[in-house]
């Protein structure tokens, strides 16, 4: 009975979604208020009616509701409840209802908390909003319906992949959502302002915040992917440039340059056009990554319900957003006066050189992701795009990146002298060099990157603390440090951040040792300075898996350190094997061991990996989503918009 | 991310993991060759993961071929033909430099000097440019504009 109300609640946001992308467009058009303010209580209604759809098919999934093909498929009444919740967007379906549970639920934040935008560009953006909604609507009803009934219901279920049955794993996809969809807000702002035929200083702050809250979102989700990989995947890798990475990674950095440019039309009224053409090509890369995911397209891991029907579906979506978009720019870009004056060295200009490294890195990514593709239908070459070509090819812009971030972060707007803005950055730049030489003295091998990475990291960290002390006046002032705006210290903590997470790639890359060997039990060996003995494997059964675990004692000089319990899982219902990596994390080191087969000869192979900073890399990602959180905070996105860009200027005589 | 899921699913039977110390070569400075050439080589079975980290049996085999040629004293680069030979160009893991993948490798710096240019010409039109005296607000506008400064 839940079931059949959720599927009719999700035929009804269809419909309400028809009313939402219409009404308020003609609405807009016509000059009709009333018309206009249809939107808003459509978009409410379509939240409502999405979110109880979502929630009924949650319910089916709770309570294994095994006559759902979907909860069949993809559940099983011995999985933990929080598995069994994650469940519900583990799959194709499912992750489609929250994909459009998403969309509808920022349309819906967009009717509540838009009450300071005018009443035509608030009914376009949410029409626009609506017609996303309404093709993705379309895509579930038609393509891959969650609530199909089977017409007899087996006893019990397949079990979701038990790879998936992770904490770290169960709330990657949403955040990753909450960042995709939170594009579409972007877009949404992009094209209503194109039909609108304007851009201003306001439009500027209005789309900073949904871009900034997507851009963290995307940051968490990202991270969280990463981090399960590392610790599940067995070997410690913790990103492997697979084309759905990359899907998520070009949003990501485009989101980036959007959050800047869009700084730079809010403050200065320029580079009007290039935000508005990022805004659409994020979301499009967004849409790119959903096809990708669900299309097969590009052979990944990833890759799941590939289906050429679904694929053609969503590239005719994508087709229709972008090509759509992409042709009211081309008519209406040149309306976008740019209006602020700048010399060639200012902020402004280092922001447009954030902007050109960002999206030429993103480019980068792109070709290489989609270059097998070019590759066998232009010039019949069967070849594949693997990390070396991406570690190659997209690291020196993050570099160049890196180096001029803190002097750009500190340049004054209009006009800046360069001298001048390095000038308290002297120190910091003379430290970090010494931090390199030293990372450079230490190491064993002949790596650039390692010591690379330390100078980036300690460059950027140095160079956002220096930047948030400036600002507290000429003279360094601690009182002040702490009523600065919200914004400043998100702008420098999340700057701090991505130098922290340079630094922790760097040292992982360039730094990690392994070993692998057959360990005899009670026999003690030696990597890289610790002592690993294996005392015992044991074997025992989990609620939905078996299990053969290993009794490690890891000690350094005699001193124990830590016992480790490596694990590698059978999940019989699944008919799958996991491994269980044992990892003893550390600021300095992360020690992984794993735990391999049984030797013909007596004893058990033993993986062990020594990875140093690792942890620094998600560390950094949470100072960046800290950073976009505390900018996200700032009075100036709740105050109503445009006063504070009203105060210098006369009222206009007109 | 269901990453592995293919290879694992296709390891069942042997489940082995990854590299076994069983495969191993004796000289530490051979099996290092080995190893970068298990990292350097893509598994044609799972498809998006190295030879040396992947578990298909298929991975396996290579990883014996490898250390087979290795310790007769071939070179990387003739190991790599040898199987860019059978299995095509996709097994390599970083794409040749040869023929049209020039485009790609140069596809970055290209379009870095290309981005940059305008980036340039950009910034030195706005510096040039003369700010336009009066604002855009209309009556309406402005209205709201004094409402919201009473706050």
């Amino acid at each position: 009975m839940i079931t059949e109300l959720g599927h009719f609640a999700l035929i009804l946001a269809f419909v309400v979604a028809i009313v939402q992308t219409t009404v308020p467009l003609i609405g807009a058009w016509r000059r009709n208020p009333a018309w206009m303010a249809v939107a808003e209580p459509a978009a409410t209604t379509q939240f409502f009616l999405i979110a109880f759809s979502f929630g009924a098919l949650m319910w089916a999934f709770i309570t294994s509701d095994f006559s759902l093909r979907l909860v069949v498929l993809n559940s099983h009444s011995a999985k933990p409840m929080l598995y069994k919740i994650s469940g519900t967007w583990g799959n194709h379906e499912g992750s489609m209802l929250l994909w459009v549970l998403i969309v509808a639920l920022f349309g819906a934040t967009a009717a509540w908390f838009g009450n300071n935008l005018p009443p035509s560009l608030r009914a376009r953006v949410l029409a626009v909003q609506g017609a996303i909604g309404l093709a993705f609507l379309a895509f579930i009803l038609f393509t891959s319906n969650p609530f199909l009934r089977l017409a007899v219901p087996p006893f019990d279920g397949q079990d979701l992949n038990p790879l998936l049955q992770d904490p770290g794993l169960a709330f990657h996809p949403p955040f990753l959502y909450l960042g995709y969809v939170g594009l579409s807000m972007a877009f949404s702002f992009a094209v209503a302002a194109l039909i609108e035929g304007r851009v201003d200083a306001a439009w500027g702050r209005w789309v900073r915040p949904w871009t900034l809250a997507a851009w963290v979102f995307l940051t968490i989700g990202i991270a969280l992917g990463s981090w399960w990989a590392y610790y599940e995947l067995g070997w410690g890798g913790f990103w492997f440039w697979d084309p759905v990475e990359n899907a998520s990674f070009m949003p990501w950095l485009l989101a980036a340059a959007l959050l800047h440019s869009a700084i730079v039309v809010e403050k200065r009224e320029s580079l009007k056009s290039w935000t508005i053409l990022l805004a659409i090509l994020a979301f499009g890369f967004s849409l790119i990554g959903t096809f990708i995911v669900r299309s097969g397209l590009l052979t990944s891991v990833h890759a799941f319900a590939n289906d050429p029907e679904r694929g053609v579906f969503i590239l005719m979506i994508m087709g229709f957003f972008m090509g759509g978009a992409l042709v009211l720019f081309a008519f209406r870009a040149g309306a976008m006066e740019a209006r602020g004056v700048f010399g060639m060295v200012s902020r402004e200009s280092a922001l447009v050189a954030n902007n050109l490294l960002l999206a030429v890195s993103c480019f980068v990514v792109f070709v290489g992701t989609m270059w097998p593709l070019v590759a066998e239908m232009f010039f019949d070459r069967k070849l594949s795009v693997g990390p070396p070509f991406f570690n190659m090819a997209f690291t020196p812009f993050m570099v160049l990146l890196g180096l001029i971030m803190p002097v750009g972060a500190m340049l004054p707007w209009k006009r800046a002298s360069l001298t001048k803005a390095m000038r308290p950055l002297r120190y910091a730049f003379v430290l970090a060099i010494a931090i390199a030489g030293l990372a450079w003295a230490m190491q064993s091998g002949r790596s650039l990157i390692g010591p690379m990475g330390a100078f980036l990291g300690a460059w950027l960290v140095m160079g956002a603390a220096i930047d948030l002390a400036s600002r507290t006046g000429q003279k360094f002032n601690a009182a002040r440090l702490f009523r600065l705006p919200r914004a400043d210290w998100g702008k420098s903590v999340a700057h701090a951040g991505l130098g922290v997470t340079m630094l922790g790639v760097a040292g992982l890359t360039s730094w990690q040792s392994e070993d692998i060997r057959v360990a005899q039990i009670g026999e003690g060996y030696e990597v890289g300075g610790y002592t690993i003995t294996l005392d015992g494997v044991e074997e025992f059964e989990g609620p939905n898996f078996l299990s053969t675990m290993a009794l490690i004692t890891l000690s350094k000089d005699g001193q124990e350190i830590a016992q480790m319990r490596p694990e590698k899982r059978i999940y019989p219902v699944a008919q799958m094997p996991t491994t269980e990596a044992a990892i003893d994390y550390n600021l300095a080191r992360d020690v992984y061991v794993v735990i391999g087969d049984a030797q013909a000869n007596g004893g058990w192979a033993v993986r062990t990996y020594i990875k140093p900073l690792t942890n620094w890399i998600w560390i950094g990602c949470a100072l960046m989503a800290l950073g976009g959180f505390l900018s996200l905070s700032d009075r100036r996105f709740r105050v109503a918009v445009g006063a504070r860009k009203a105060q210098p200027k006369p009222v206009p005589a007109e | 991310m269901i990453r592995l899921a293919v290879c694992l699913w296709l390891a069942m039977a042997s489940f082995a993991l990854a590299l076994d110390p069983s495969e191993m070569l004796d000289d530490p400075v051979l099996e290092a060759q080995a190893r970068e050439l298990d990292h350097a080589m893509r598994c044609v079975v799972c498809q998006s993961e190295s030879v040396a980290s992947s578990n298909a049996q298929w991975a396996v085999d290579t990883r014996r071929v490898i250390r087979e040629q290795v310790a007769a004293g071939q070179t990387n680069d003739q190991i790599m033909d040898f199987f860019v030979e059978r299995y095509g160009e996709f097994v390599l893991m970083a794409p040749r430099t040869s023929g049209s993948n020039w485009l790609l490798w140069a596809a970055g710096p290209l379009m870095f000097l290309l981005a940059a240019g305008v980036g340039i010409g950009y910034v030195r039109g706005r510096s040039r440019a003369v700010q336009p005296a009066t604002s855009t607000l209309n009556a309406e506008e402005a209205k709201r504009l004094r409402e919201i400064l009473k706050e």
